[in-house]
C-alpha cells in the first residue's frame, strides 16, 4: 500500500466522518463521529511526517476536549425534534455560509505558493518532527507564541473568575484542616481495669442496665 | 543474531514484499501473548499477595498452590452469557470493552526491552503513550452511557473527571523526564540514564517528586484503589461495567491490569533505568551482575511497581471524591509546574550530574 492510497483511505473516512456529525441523529453518535475525523486527520499528518502534531492532536483533542464535549453530551437532556424545527428557514443561511469557506478554501489552497498539486518534502531518517517545530516556536516565532498562551492564560483565568463564586449558605470543608487532624486531637485512650472473674463481669452488666433505668 | 538473520532471509525469499507486515504480527505477537499470560497471572498474585497481606491464604484449590486459578476464571467468564440490557445503545455496549482494551494493548508497542529491543523506535514514543493512555477512558465513559443505568454512568463519569485531571499532572511529571533525557524517546530516556555508578544515575533521585507523583497519578489513571471510585463497589456497584457479564467483563479485566502493566513498566522506564543493571560499575557487585540480561532487570523493577500496587489495595482506605480531585488539582499540579521549573533551571547549572 503506497502513501497515496493511505491519503485517499484516511481523507475518505474524514470527510464521511465529518458529514455523519452534522446527519446523525443521536448528538452523541455525532460526537463519537468527531472523534474519528479527529483520529482520521491526525493519520493524515502522520503521513506528512508531522509526527508531533498528529499525536498531539489526537492528545489534546481527542484525549482530552473530546472526553469533556462527551461528558456534557451525555449529561443534556436534548430533544432532538426540537433541534429539527426551522431546518428549511435556515437551510439558505448554512448553504451561504458554506459556500462562502469552500470558497476561501479554494483561493487558499489554489494559490500557486501553496500549490495543492505539490508533493509533500520527503526527509532523512532521522529528522524530527518535534526538535524542528521546538526550534522554529521558540526562536523565529517565540514572541506570537508566548502572546497566543497569555491569550489562552487570560482566558483561563477569566474562565475561572466568572465562575467562581463563594456561596455563604452552603456548608464546605476545609481539606487542609481535616488533613492536618492529629490522633491526639481525637482519641482518648483510657485505661479501663478489666473484670479478673467472670462473676464481675456479671455484676457490671447488671449494674450498666440499672443505670439505664 | 545469525539465526534472526538466516530467518529474515528465508521469510524474504519466501514471502517478498508480504514479509514485512508477517514479521510485524510475530512481533506483536511475541509482546501481546506474554502479556495477557503476565496479566492472567497478575490477577492471582494480586489475589494472593492481599491474602498474606491479611492473614489468610489466598486461592488454593486450583492446581498447585491456586496455579490453575487464572485459567478457570478465564474458562468460566468465556462460558457465561453476555446480557445486554433493554434500552441499552447495542452497538456502543460491545464496542465498549474493545475501546478499553485497545489503547492499553497499543501503547505497549513503543516500550523498549532492551537495548534496541522495541517494536516501534518513534522518536515522539512518549507523546505516543500520553496520548494512547488518554484513549482509554473513551471505553469507559461509553460503557457507562451505552448500558442505559444510572450506576453505570455515574461511574462513567467519576472516571472521566478522574483521569482527565491526573493526565495533566501525569504530563507535567513527564515533561521533567524528556527534559532530563532531552529525548522524547524512550530508548534514548533509558540511554540517558547508563552511567558508571549503577542506580546512582537513574532518573529517580533528581525527579524524585515526579517519581512519587507520577506513578501516584498512575494508578489514579488506571483506576485503582484507593482511587477507584469509578468502581465504589460501596456506593454505586461497580461502576462503569456494573451491567457486563461474561467476555465483555473479562475485556475490561483485561484493559485494567494490562494498564498497570503498562504504567508499572514505564516508571521503571523512565525513573528506574529500564533495562540498565543497577549495579553496574560497582566493585565486584557490578561484574558479577552484568551477565544477567536487561530484560531481567527491566521485568524485575516492574514486578517490584506492580507488588506496591497491590500494596496500596491492601493498605488505604479509598479517598473521597472531592479529596481525590483537590490532591490532583491543588497538589499534584502545582508540584510538578514547579518542579518543572527547578529541573530547568538545574540543568543549565554545573550541577546537573545526570
Amino acid at each position: 500500500m503506497n502513501i497515496e492510497t493511505l491519503f485517499y483511505l484516511f481523507a475518505a473516512v474524514t470527510v464521511f466522518a465529518a458529514l455523519r456529525v452534522i446527519t446523525a441523529r443521536n448528538p452523541l453518535h455525532a460526537v463519537l463521529f468527531l472523534v474519528l475525523a479527529f483520529v482520521s486527520s491526525a493519520g493524515i499528518w502522520l503521513l506528512l511526517e508531522a509526527e508531533f502534531l498528529a499525536i498531539a492532536l489526537v492528545l489534546v483533542y481527542v484525549g482530552a476536549v473530546m472526553v469533556l464535549f462527551l461528558f456534557v453530551v451525555m449529561m443534556l437532556d436534548i430533544n432532538i425534534e426540537q433541534l429539527r424545527v426551522g431546518f428549511l428557514r435556515w437551510l439558505p443561511v448554512g448553504l451561504l455560509l458554506a459556500a462562502v469557506i469552500g470558497v476561501q478554501m479554494v483561493w487558499v489552497l489554489g494559490a500557486p505558493e501553496i500549490g495543492a498539486g505539490k508533493t509533500p518534502v520527503v526527509h532523512a531518517a532521522d529528522y524530527s518532527n518535534t526538535k524542528e517545530l521546538g526550534r522554529l516556536i521558540y526562536t523565529d516565532y517565540v514572541y506570537p507564541f508566548e502572546l497566543a498562551a497569555v491569550i489562552l492564560l487570560v482566558a483561563m483565568v477569566a474562565a475561572i473568575a466568572l465562575t467562581l463564586r463563594r456561596r455563604r449558605d452552603a456548608k464546605r470543608q476545609d481539606i487542609g484542616q481535616q488533613v492536618k487532624v492529629r490522633k491526639e486531637d481525637r482519641l482518648r485512650i483510657v485505661s479501663v481495669p478489666s473484670a479478673n472473674q467472670a462473676g464481675d463481669a456479671q455484676d457490671v452488666v447488671v449494674s450498666g442496665e440499672h443505670a439505664a433505668d | 543474531m545469525e539465526l534472526l538473520q538466516t530467518l529474515q532471509q528465508t521469510g524474504l525469499d519466501l514471502f517478498g514484499s508480504a514479509w514485512l507486515p508477517i514479521w510485524t504480527l510475530v512481533k506483536i505477537v511475541l509482546i501481546i501473548a506474554p502479556l495477557m499470560l503476565g496479566v492472567a497471572y497478575l490477577t492471582l498474585a494480586e489475589r494472593k499477595v492481599l491474602g498474606f497481606m491479611q492473614i489468610r491464604p489466598g486461592p488454593n484449590r486450583v492446581g498447585w498452590w491456586g496455579l490453575m486459578q487464572p485459567i478457570a476464571d478465564g474458562v468460566k467468564l468465556l462460558c457465561k452469557e453476555i446480557i445486554i440490557p433493554t434500552g441499552a445503545n447495542k452497538f456502543l455496549f460491545i464496542a465498549a470493552p474493545a475501546l478499553a482494551l485497545a489503547p492499553a494493548l497499543a501503547a505497549w508497542s513503543v516500550i523498549p526491552f532492551g537495548d534496541g529491543l522495541i517494536l516501534a523506535d518513534v522518536n515522539a514514543g512518549l507523546l505516543f503513550l500520553l496520548a494512547m493512555t488518554s484513549l482509554g477512558v473513551y471505553g469507559i465513559i461509553i460503557a457507562g452511557w451505552a448500558s442505559n443505568s444510572k450506576y453505570a454512568f455515574l461511574g462513567a463519569l467519576r472516571s472521566a473527571a478522574q483521569i482527565v485531571s491526573y493526565e495533566l499532572a501525569m504530563g507535567f511529571a513527564l515533561v521533567c523526564v524528556l527534559l532530563a533525557a532531552q529525548s522524547m524517546n524512550l530508548g534514548e530516556i533509558v540511554r540517558g540514564q547508563q552511567s558508571g555508578y549503577g542506580l546512582f544515575g537513574w532518573y529517580f533521585i533528581p525527579l524524585f517528586p515526579m517519581f512519587v507523583v507520577y506513578f501516584i497519578a498512575g494508578v489514579a489513571e488506571t483506576n485503582r484503589s484507593p482511587f477507584d471510585l469509578a468502581e465504589g463497589e460501596s456506593e454505586i456497584v461497580a461502576g462503569f461495567h456494573v451491567e457486563y457479564s461474561g467476555m465483555g467483563f473479562a475485556l475490561f479485566f483485561l484493559a485494567e491490569y494490562a494498564n498497570m502493566m503498562l504504567i508499572a513498566i514505564l516508571t521503571a522506564v523512565m525513573f528506574l533505568g529500564g533495562w540498565l543493571n543497577p549495579f553496574h560499575g560497582w566493585p565486584l557487585l557490578g561484574a558479577l551482575t552484568d551477565a544477567i540480561p536487561g530484560l531481567f532487570w527491566l521485568l524485575g523493577k516492574m514486578s517490584f511497581m506492580l507488588f506496591v500496587f497491590l500494596w496500596f489495595r491492601a493498605t488505604f482506605p479509598r479517598y473521597r471524591y472531592d479529596q481525590l480531585m483537590r490532591l490532583g488539582w491543588k497538589v499534584f499540579i502545582p508540584l510538578t509546574l514547579v518542579w518543572v521549573v527547578v529541573v530547568a533551571t538545574w540543568m543549565q547549572t554545573p550541577y546537573w550530574l545526570w
